[in-house]
């Protein structure tokens, strides 16, 4: 017995390092995802290292430098290389400074939205039953309500913040990640391996956890990068509406929503925070794409 | 002049790790009021050959010929619009797996008149009539109701009655038939290959056999052409193949029909066809034939003009392999 | 056909009722007074507290609040907006055209351009075609749609002056609504340019609406359409020597269009809370900023009632689409 649990534990380290490489290949042969890996990984020295590579303090005020251009523009100034906003403070920093809120959002969200979602799919998915009908109604009834509008919603009734914002976000979220594991953990449910788990006497907890989960995982990957890049729009959107972040915050959709009287003038306060926006949400969505046809074995052959 | 004319065939694909070889150097002729069955395992490129001939493969595929002639017209050569006046009106084909082969998403009547509508001068109510008179034609019964049925509400065997109907709608001059039994029960099987003989004879058509089954080789078709691993190994009329193959493969074959089997147990052809990977240097057959020598595995064998076309160093002959070194008597 | 449509009826009850607890809900997990919420007053004097006490019916246990509530919902009652005083019903009424206009034409935006872009990209995949329609669908995709708006107003409006800034037609214009429509509205007038001026209003919201959706059209059809490419009828379709207009856009394309509908029934959510967006941008006078105005100056009534048709209308479009499915393919229609 404990030598046949020795070759299984064996088999299976190497069956990692295998089945990572192999993931690896698949997804090193998309450039785009590749691309849009070294684009993360960029935006997140920059939040990291925020303090050190941001040239100014985000809140910074410089009076002698109300709505300066890019330096590339007549009137741009070398200190400010994107500019400045209308109270002086200095683009570049608040954008790099932003790059933490716009990731912190995206990892509450899915941690929050993935485990709550996963552990009820995992619980309606192996029990069935009326429960399991009810909590796919109450899903439903999530679903059909346009998810940036229930977050206003919640939000004005937990009160206008990032944290309510991204509550709200989360619980938006997670009907989508309870859908897929409760799909995936029923067409598992019916495979040899976890009837001879079964059998061999394995407890409903470790089964549904330690069995079951591991082999639902590729769609929950691919969906919570979607849901990654979902989070950092719909916090935009809701800072935007002055319903997330509040100001002074560096927050990317915040920054938006103070630019949008100076629509007509300084068109590098508008421009600036959407294309941050725009470039880490692409780069995840990019990201998302690879791996979703590294682990799709349906779309692996073409 | 013969109704279709390939010689030296060849088909390759382009795939992630090189050229792989689908077909190799085929050739033969079909005549008009023939049956020729084209017979050999799965991936030994029968099917490839003759979506070369209809121009349906995909575009990995690089197809070439030293003549590819169909009533003496050059098919390689041609504009795709010259060749789609071909394709469907004189040479029509039917596939394997009749319940995907038909749309789900159109009735019977619109698949079976459309047919009609690319390829002939016809009205609507003419190609309605049309379309009921091919129904019935390939035994369907009740045919005007069968017009608005779906696939999915026929069966597997009125489904390729349907797509029989089709092939034939514009009275095609040759008919490529690939496995059209395989995805059928036993019982209907034997219906549908009556009803193409018979089709082909009141039409004199000429009739393309794909099959995998020498029971069905036996039945049907008047010659017979064996394909391995992409190349024809053997071309006989069906009589004689089956009275004197003359390649080993043949042999085989014919040995593992249940008909023919002596022992208690049915014998078979140990291993498979050597895919992009396992392709063998010499004969292609070598590695499963039990006359193989070393000249087998690494000089590519002469075709035995005088024996079938066969393919191979020491051809069978009265039971006795021609020429072999060693124990000459055949198993 | 008739048993189809009356079983997806019946699945849409369960929703329904959730939906309406929902709604029902939210008043009463806000904190504070629900009658000071729901009259919109600061302070009241105590009898008129009581007396509205009892006209909400806040004195009565909960189910029966929340079987009230529902009945009132049947007859229509909506409640009345703080703002105005008048039926919140008659208000969304009054709106809804301004949003579903500018939300069909985002969507039919983004379906003409969408679709062809994405068989065109499946046909020839690979091709740099491909990769660049599939590049700019993920651009398109992963906008945030209210900076985009922003920018757009900037290049188009104040730079080349081409289109204007805000609101459903110009000033100049005034004629009263018959269907709410106003590219019918305009028309239906008689006046001199009226209809080229609501379409000039009309094409930066729609654009800027229709960008996620096109996005997603594009990517779905050209997935679709890989996959229905390499089925068996494809090949058929081809051997009868159909030409590839026909086998592409007829035999392939109707098989493909089965996902492509769902997601597009899928989008109308994310284009209600686009609306929403793009609607504060534009000044659109449409429900979505109905509802943000309603949300910030809580007029709690308002809010809860909008919630609660905005996902009816969702519920309702995804019922058409169950039944387009029907339409588009036999088995479904057929109980298969």
């Amino acid at each position: 017995m404990s030598d046949a649990a020795a070759t299984v534990a064996d088999t299976r380290k190497t069956g990692r390092m295998t089945l990572l490489t192999e993931f690896w290949r698949y997804f090193s042969e998309n450039r785009g995802a590749v691309a849009g890996l070294a684009v993360f990984l960029f935006v997140v020295i920059l939040a990291v290292f925020a303090d050190v590579i941001a040239p100014h303090a985000p809140h910074e005020q410089y009076r002698d430098a109300f709505l300066k251009p890019p330096v590339w523009q007549v009137g741009g100034d070398y200190r400010f290389i994107l500019g400045t906003d209308a109270v002086g403070r200095d683009i570049l920093s608040r954008l790099i400074y932003g790059s933490r809120y716009s990731l912190f959002i995206g990892v509450i969200v899915v941690s929050i939205s993935l485990t709550l979602g996963v552990t009820i799919g995992l619980f309606t998915g192996y029990f069935r039953g009326p429960l399991d009908n009810a909590v796919m109604r109450v899903m439903d009834v999530f679903l059909s309500f346009p998810s940036l509008l229930l977050a206003l919603v919640l939000v004005a009734l937990l009160g206008p913040s990032l944290t309510n914002a991204m509550i709200a976000i989360a619980l938006i979220q997670q009907p989508h990640y309870v859908r897929l594991t409760r799909a995936a953990v029923m067409s598992e449910m019916v495979k040899d391996y976890v009837t001879a788990a079964k059998v061999s006497g394995v407890g409903r907890l470790r089964l549904m956890f330690v069995t079951i989960l591991p082999n639902c995982m590729a769609p929950l990957i691919v969906q919570a990068a979607l849901s990654f890049s979902t989070a950092i729009l719909d916090a935009a959107a809701l800072g935007f509406l002055g319903m997330g972040a509040q100001p002074p915050t560096p927050e990317w959709g915040t920054m938006l929503a103070d630019s949008r009287e100076f629509v007509t003038r300084a068109w590098w306060v508008v421009t600036m925070p959407g294309i941050a926006i725009l470039v880490t949400v692409l780069a995840i969505n990019l990201m998302g794409d690879g791996l979703r046809d590294a682990l799709d074995p349906r779309l692996k052959r073409s | 002049m013969a109704l279709l004319d390939i010689r030296n065939l060849t088909v390759e694909f382009k795939t992630a790790s090189g050229w792989f070889r689908a077909v190799d150097g085929v050739s033969f002729k079909v005549d008009a009021h023939e049956v020729l069955a084209i017979v050999g395992e799965s991936g030994s490129g029968k099917s490839v050959s003759m979506l070369a001939v209809m121009g349906l493969l995909p575009w990995t595929a690089t197809v070439t010929a030293d003549r590819l002639q169909f009533e003496g017209r050059e098919l390689l050569g041609m504009s795709k619009r010259e060749r789609r006046k071909i394709i469907g009106k004189d040479i029509a084909m039917i596939f394997q797996e009749p319940m995907s082969s038909l749309n789900p998403c159109f009735n019977v009547g619109y698949q079976l008149t459309e047919a009609l509508k690319t390829h002939l001068d016809m009205d609507k109510a003419e190609r309605r009539k049309r379309a009921i008179e091919l129904l019935s034609e390939v035994g369907i019964p009740a045919p005007e109701t069968r017009l608005n049925s779906f696939p999915h509400q026929l069966s597997g065997g009125m489904n390729q009655r349907v797509m029989i109907a089709m092939a034939i709608a514009c009275k095609p001059k040759l008919l490529i038939a690939d496995e059209p039994t395989t995805a059928l029960d036993v019982t209907i099987q034997a219906q549908i290959l009556d009803l193409l003989l018979k089709l082909q004879r009141e039409t004199g058509m000429g009739l393309v056999l794909i099959t995998h089954s020498m029971g069905v080789v036996a039945e049907t078709a008047e010659r017979v052409s064996v394909q391995y691993a992409g190349q024809k190994v053997e071309e006989q009329p069906v009589r004689g193949l089956f009275k004197e193959p003359h390649h080993p493969y043949t042999a085989a074959l014919i040995a593992a029909l249940p008909e023919r089997a002596h022992a208690n147990r049915l014998p078979s052809i140990p291993g498979v066809v050597p895919g992009q990977f396992d392709r063998p240097q010499g004969c292609l057959f070598s590695p499963r034939c039990g006359f193989a020598t070393s000249l087998c595995r690494v000089e590519v064998p002469p075709q035995q003009r005088e024996l079938g076309d066969a393919l191979c160093h020491y051809p069978l002959k009265n039971g006795v392999a021609l020429g072999h070194p060693g124990k000459g008597e055949a198993a | 056909m008739l048993r189809f449509l009356a079983s997806r009826l019946l699945l849409l009850v369960p929703t329904f009722i959730g939906i309406s607890i929902v709604a029902f809900g939210f008043i009463r997990l806000l904190p504070g007074d629900p009658v000071l919420l729901m009259s919109g007053e600061r302070s009241l004097p105590p009898e008129r507290h009581e007396e509205l006490l009892r006209q909400f019916g806040f004195d009565r246990p909960i189910w029966e609040q929340y079987f009230t509530y529902l009945w009132k919902l049947l007859q229509g009652d909506f409640g009345i907006s703080f703002k105005t005083k008048a039926p919140v019903l008659n208000e969304f009424l009054t709106l809804f055209p301004a949003t579903v206009e500018l939300a069909f034409c985002a969507m039919l935006f983004a379906v003409i351009f969408g679709i062809p872009a994405g068989v065109v990209a499946a046909v020839r995949r690979g091709s740099v075609y491909d990769q660049s329609v599939m590049g700019t669908a993920l651009v398109g995709y992963s906008m945030p749609i209210f900076w985009w708006g922003l920018l757009l107003i900037i290049f188009f409006s104040v730079t080349l002056q081409w289109t204007p800034v805000s609101g459903r037609i110009g000033l100049v214009y005034f004629f009263k609504p018959v269907t709410g429509f106003m590219l019918i509205d305009s028309l239906l007038s008689g006046q001199k340019g009226a209809f080229t001026s609501a379409v000039r209003h009309l094409i930066l919201p729609t654009v800027v609406l229709g960008t996620i959706p096109l996005g997603v059209i594009a990517r779905q059809t050209r997935s679709a359409m890989l996959e229905v490419l390499g089925d068996d009828y494809v090949r058929t379709a081809r051997a009868k020597g159909l030409a590839p207009f026909r086998v592409i856009g007829i035999h392939a394309l109707r098989n493909a269009m089965i996902p492509v509908i769902t997601t597009i029934g899928l989008q109308v959510g994310t284009l209600l809370a686009g609306a929403i967006l793009t609607e504060t941008i534009f000044s659109w006078p449409g429900v979505g900023k109905w509802m943000i105005d309603a949300i910030s100056r809580r007029d709690y009534p308002s809010v809860q009632s909008g919630l609660l048709l905005i996902a009816g209308v969702v519920m309702l479009v995804n019922l058409i689409v169950d039944l387009l499915y029907g339409l588009i393919d036999p088995r479904i229609r057929h109980g298969r």
